[in-house]
């Protein structure tokens, strides 16, 4: 996995609560079975007027205008900034891949689901939850200024933004620990093979009907 | 702690080793796998050159993308197809149990499960997707997994993850006429919000709950995730005992002695503290449509669409193509959908079935379809003759899969069109972009599809 320390960047305001995974990356898309090359669909349905297929020429879809991610002035953001409850529903891994295939690795927000959120950390994509009147404060100079920066720091778990304001957020110390150094939860995993094998050898006798 | 709760009990009997700081590596008996969600799981095993670590625990088979009209010519769209194929290389490559498409056993893993005992109750079981939870029905913990997970899984049998926090649902009471499990998890999303229960494994208990079959457990706890939490449970009773029994993969024997006697400390015991607890009244209960475009915006079917809404109800709304204000019963349908791991068990189409007897489509439906959830529920639904009172009343009936619930096959909404679903999201774009629906229950899909709108069934 990539590690992730720090990032400086504007934001994209994506002013809408509980965008689900289907919206972040619709279903026609699920068929691939590779986990990259997703970001030209993130928010295919919001983002472009026609509908699109898997393996299709999306240069040649006609976009939607009015959508915050097609504005120029957002072209740079690697933060996303939305309301709450961001990556409810389906579990599709394929939402936290098409966010960083298409540059993002950021997301603030209120609140996120759960599955969204071990998903997140599994890629590299770090997830900020921020208060409720905090998020506000950044929409209202977002909308004043589009260029307006942050800094995340993953390492002083805050936020600091070109106005010198500063908001810390919370994270799982050993969440942190995996994405400062960019490790592979597997392998951390299989140093405890042996715990693993000493509880199947208890499960044989204890509930046989489980494991043979 | 003396007094545990049901998700107390089976969490710490999958302990494997514990952090200081709480994160756990925590065994997991199940891992139900489909198309969709393991091919880059597997690819990544390969490309680590690691072992798959208990290939016995899983069951696989090919749902969300298989066509539901005639298969015997296999997969025309070659995507699909591919991705299908892919599963049963992998399936063969590492000679794992999979119902492939043409088995009579294959259906929807969240339906497939439970009807093969291979979801049992004190398991922990997961599936990379969010809909698992419906196997804690059974008294499992049961919960919907991300690529990376999955991968996780078919490499050390464990997950790293925390202990959430518990949730009591308590459902008293005796739901009337016409109301069913549908409309009781409709009416707690309504009420929870659909990030209501996040960061919660939930229990649902209380009379209502206990008077449900299993199927209608089911229901319940498959749309636990519609209210954010993870995990929904619910305590072992008789009927879960007498559900489990028998299955191709139940225990049998003395082993059959020993589960039982563990199976039945599986409820929360007296006194057990939870970290929130809501209540609801089932005699009050009507059956609900959802009018928005997330599970949460939902109403009782003689109520109207409300009037005064939110910048993002106002935004569902004209998704939705509804004025506010408008009488639930005056919403006209083009389609209907009956089907999906939350409503396509026997009991959902005998529910439906009832209702259209000697009916006919009512003129303004263009499509109505039913999609059994498995290939042995489709099997006993055609020895009950349910297959031709639907097929009588204008009825598509179909192969199992996902199909319609997130329209990933040949079975979609077209741009505008208004469906009546028994499926468990009503997200924008869900059956298709475009397209707009409406969650309700199996009897209330089936009077929709006969009246063309929506009409109270418990007044039929
Ligand atoms: S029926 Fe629908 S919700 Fe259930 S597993 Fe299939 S796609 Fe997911």
């Amino acid at each position: 996995m990539k590690a992730f320390t720090e990032i400086t960047s504007s934001l994209l305001p994506l002013d809408r609560s509980n965008v689900d995974t289907d919206a972040i990356i619709p279903q026609q898309y699920l068929k691939s079975v590779k986990r990259t090359g997703f970001g030209v669909n993130l928010f295919d349905n919001w983002r472009y007027q026609d509908p699109g297929v898997l393996g299709q020429d999306h240069s040649q879809r006609k976009s939607n205008p009015d959508f915050v991610l097609n504005k120029p002035e957002f072209r740079n953001a690697k933060i996303i900034l939305a309301r709450e409850n961001f990556g409810c529903g389906s579990s599709r891994e394929h939402a936290v891949w098409s966010i960083l295939d298409y540059g993002f690795e950021v997301v603030i927000a209120p609140s996120f689901a759960d599955i969204f959120c071990s998903n997140c950390y599994k890629n590299g994509l770090l997830p900020v939850a921020l208060k409720d009147s905090e998020v506000d404060y950044l929409f209202e100079q977002v909308n004043a200024n589009p260029a307006f920066m942050c800094k995340v720091d993953l390492n002083e778990q805050s936020i600091i933004d070109e106005k010198n304001n500063s908001f810390a957020f919370q994270i799982d110390e050993f969440r942190k620990y995996c994405l400062l150094n960019g490790y592979d939860e597997i392998d951390l995993t299989l140093q405890h093979a042996n715990k693993i094998k000493e509880y199947e050898d208890k499960l044989k006798h204890s509930s046989p009907w489980l494991i043979k | 702690m003396t007094n545990k709760t049901l998700y107390d009990k089976v969490w710490q009997s999958h302990v494997v080793h514990e952090r200081d700081d709480g994160m756990t590596l925590l065994y997991i008996d199940r891992h139900l796998v489909h198309e969709v969600t393991s091919p880059q799981a597997f690819e990544g095993l390969r490309l680590a050159k690691r072992n798959l670590w208990r290939k016995d625990s899983i069951l696989a088979t090919a749902d969300h993308n298989v066509p539901t009209t005639d298969r015997s010519m296999g997969i025309e769209d070659v995507i699909s197809k591919t991705q299908v194929d892919t599963l049963d290389q992998n399936c063969k490559d590492f000679s794992l149990t999979q119902f492939p498409m043409l088995d009579v056993r294959q259906g929807i893993v969240h339906v497939i499960g439970p009807e093969q005992g291979a979801s049992l109750p004190g398991m922990t079981i997961v599936c990379g997707d969010s809909h698992t939870s419906t196997h804690g029905a059974l008294g499992a913990l049961a919960f919907g997994i991300g690529t990376s997970e999955v991968e996780h899984v078919l490499a050390t049998q464990c997950l790293l993850m925390k202990k959430s926090k518990n949730m009591l649902v308590n459902v008293n009471g005796v739901c009337p006429v016409g109301v069913t499990a549908k409309d009781i998890v409709l009416a707690i999303i309504g009420k929870l919000g659909t990030a209501g229960a996040t960061g919660h494994t939930m229990e649902f208990a209380g009379s209502a709950i206990q008077a449900l079959s299993i199927e209608g457990r089911m229901t319940i706890c498959n749309m636990a995730i519609e209210a954010g939490g993870r995990a929904g449970m619910i305590a072992v009773d008789d009927t879960t005992i007498d559900y489990v029994a028998n299955r191709p993969f139940s225990p049998t024997g003395i082993e059959w002695d020993q589960a039982v006697a563990y199976w039945k400390t599986l409820h929360s015991d007296e006194g057990a503290k939870f970290d929130t607890t809501i209540e609801l009244n089932a005699n009050d209960l009507k059956p609900q449509v959802t009018w928005g475009t997330s599970p949460e915006m939902v109403a009782d079917v003689n109520a109207k669409v409300p009037s005064d809404v939110n910048d993002d109800q106002q935004r569902a709304l004209e998704y939705m193509g509804l004025k506010p204000g408008v009488a639930i019963e005056e919403i006209k349908l083009d389609k209907v959908f009956i089907g999906s791991c939350t409503n396509s068990r026997i009991e959902d189409l005998r529910a439906a079935a009832s209702v259209i007897q000697d009916k006919k489509l009512a003129e303004n439906i263009k499509l109505a379809m039913v999609v059994p959830g498995s290939g042995l529920v489709k099997q006993q639904a055609e020895q009950e003759g349910l297959d031709e009172v639907f097929k009588a009343a204008g009825f598509e009936w179909r192969e199992p899969g996902c199909s319609m619930c997130l329209g990933m096959n040949d079975d979609q909404l077209k741009p505008g069109e208004r469906c009546a679903s028994t499926s468990n999201r009503n997200f924008e774009g869900r059956q298709g972009k475009g397209g707009r629906t409406h969650l309700v229950s199996p009897a209330m899909a089936a009077a929709a599809a006969v009246h063309g709108h929506f009409v109270d069934v418990s007044r039929m």
